[in-house]
């Protein structure tokens, strides 16, 4: 069961709990306690809004920043991971394989904000060997959603 | 001037509800649940590889039975989901659309005369497509108390030393009904009795929502060498303009079939059957997320309609609701009609269906679920003042 919510919801959490349960041909309750228990167990790690800034006319700038790091004794990369995931500008730091080490995502108001971020906070962490920092010039799809117009229905209407 | 046309062609008649589908057409903003096709696309990895045949130039006609390849997943398929077996090269063969296959099989199997069973509600063209291939269509009406099955005792009612074929519509377009191997098995009993054939429709068998999968009808004992199974890829695969079906069945009717489908048609679309062959080999997946999709809404519909209080069976196949509006004393047309007028929404009358149809809507949920909730929330509002109206005409 609980695949099957987690499935439904990572598209669509705004569903209400007596809709997702009848969708789902399962008793509310169950679906209510299940739904507790993973946002307790940090499965569900919380309801996010996928938004088009540019639509919305607010100015925002993402970067991609390859970071090459040295691992720490005993703690491998997660250190230095922590160290630029607790900054609120930070948006996710993934580990990679390949030519660096970490992937981190960072939004700013401007292009300025986020390249000082990047050269006064980032390039100056001890273990932090070098940063490559890749601009977003535009969203085609993100989150599984292709960001462009909505489709319209272009079927017939009546079609038996 | 001499009459052009053919006496045969002018008896039938055009869709009955043609009216309706026209005042439909002309309101934009009406929410339509009047739709017989998915609102999924066609996955990407299939129309990609429709694109990719054209990128390298296959663009000519295939053989007329369609391409090979084709053929041999089409019998994969058959097997790995019904436990059908049929051979590639003499008893499968590639059509535009289930709709092809159902006009050439009567054609291959009719003489003048011969009787046609039809149950119905049904889809549309059983019976124009037996007069044309002159054969007298006689319907069976299916009962709502029976949830719209066919039963062998209806059969059997209908059955004269006249009857050859038997049209098998399920999954059931316009209601939902499917048939289960207890209920098949009763059917097929009589079928063998009489010596009839059969003609399964079975283009909606990867929608279904029991426990058990659709079964085949062919793949009972006797009956495969009776019964051409016609299927296709349209609501499977979501690939309804694409126009893509195959039928199987016993050499001696295939390759007449064949015959016609030569002369008419030569071959089914070839990029089409390029992309087909990806929709079997990888498309699986697709299907059953499809499915699972579908599934959810039909719930979702089954609920709001109980809650409304609106009498409908549990349809556990296709995507289609049939709800009965008898309570309401109007037609299905007018029904039809006051609610697209007043709430902006549009359904199906049942008896676009079949004679049968009448007290019925079809509703299709090939549609988001945040549509179908608006959509349910419009038809509440407009039953619930038909009742209130209906208790005040009584005070």
């Amino acid at each position: 069961m609980r695949e099957k919510i987690l499935t439904f919801i990572e598209k669509n959490s705004r569903i209400d709990l007596k809709e997702l349960a009848i969708v789902l041909g399962v008793d509310e309750a169950a679906v209510m306690n299940e739904l507790e228990a993973m946002e307790q167990e940090n499965i569900i790690c919380g309801y996010h809004t996928l938004i088009n800034w540019d639509k919305a006319g607010v100015e925002k700038v993402s970067a991609l920043i390859e970071v090459r790091v040295t691992p720490q004794r005993g703690m491998g990369f997660d250190k230095v991971a922590e160290r630029i995931y607790n900054y609120p500008e930070v948006n996710a730091v993934y580990l990679i394989s390949g030519s660096y080490d970490l992937l981190v995502t960072i939004e700013g108001k401007t292009l300025r904000e986020v390249s000082q971020f990047v050269s006064d906070k980032l390039s100056t962490l001890e273990s932090v060997l070098s940063t490559q920092t890749n601009f977003i010039l535009k969203k085609y799809k993100d989150h599984g959603t292709v960001m462009t117009e909505k489709t319209i229905d272009e079927r017939i209407q009546m079609i038996p | 001037m001499r009459d052009p046309l053919s006496k045969t062609i002018v008896t039938i008649q055009p869709s009955g509800i043609r009216k309706f589908f026209d005042i439909v057409s002309e309101m934009q903003d009406a929410i339509s649940l009047g739709v017989g096709e998915p609102d999924f696309d066609t996955p990407w990895h299939i129309r990609d590889e429709g694109i990719f045949s054209l990128e390298k130039g296959r663009t000519f006609y295939t053989s007329n039975s369609g391409l090979k390849e084709l053929k041999i997943e089409v019998t994969k398929y058959l097997e790995r989901h019904y436990g059908l077996h049929y051979d590639y090269e003499r008893e499968t063969f590639i059509t535009v659309g289930g709709s092809e296959a159902i006009d050439i099989a009567l054609r291959a199997m009719l003489d003048p005369g011969d009787e046609v069973l039809i149950p119905q509600p049904s889809y549309v063209s059983y019976l124009p497509c037996t007069i044309l291939a002159n054969g007298t269509p006689v319907v069976i009406n299916l009962k709502a108390e029976n949830e719209f099955r066919l039963t062998a005792e209806e059969l059997e009612a209908a059955i004269t030393p006249k009857t050859k074929i038997l049209i098998m519509p399920f999954p059931n377009n316009p209601t939902g009904a499917i048939m289960e191997r207890k209920d098949l098995e009763a059917v097929a009993e009589i079928v063998k009795k009489n010596d009839l054939y059969v003609i399964s429709d079975e283009i909606y068998s990867a929608l279904t929502y029991t426990e058990e999968p659709h079964v085949s009808i062919a793949s009972l004992p006797g009956m495969r060498e009776r019964t051409i199974v016609i299927n296709g890829f349209s609501k499977s695969h979501a690939m309804t303009g694409w126009r893509l079906g195959y039928a199987c069945g016993p050499e001696l009717i295939l390759t007449q079939m064949l015959k016609i489908h030569q002369y008419a048609i030569m071959c089914a679309p070839t990029t089409s059957q390029y992309a087909a062959v990806a929709a079997l080999r990888s498309g699986d997946e697709d299907v059953e997320n499809m499915r699972q999709e579908y599934n959810g809404r039909r719930r979702y519909l089954l609920h709001r309609f109980r809650e409304m209080g609106l009498e409908c069976f549990e349809p556990f196949g296709a995507f289609y609701m049939f709800p009965c509006i008898k309570e309401f004393g109007m037609t299905s047309e007018e029904f039809a009609t006051e609610l697209l007028n007043a709430e902006k929404v549009a359904v199906v009358p049942g008896t676009a269906f079949g004679d049968c149809g009448e007290g019925f809507l079809r509703i299709s949920y090939a549609y988001s679920l945040n549509s179908l909730k608006e959509a349910m929330d419009r038809i509440e509002r407009f039953i619930t003042k038909k009742r209130e109206a209906a208790s005040h005409g009584k005070a």
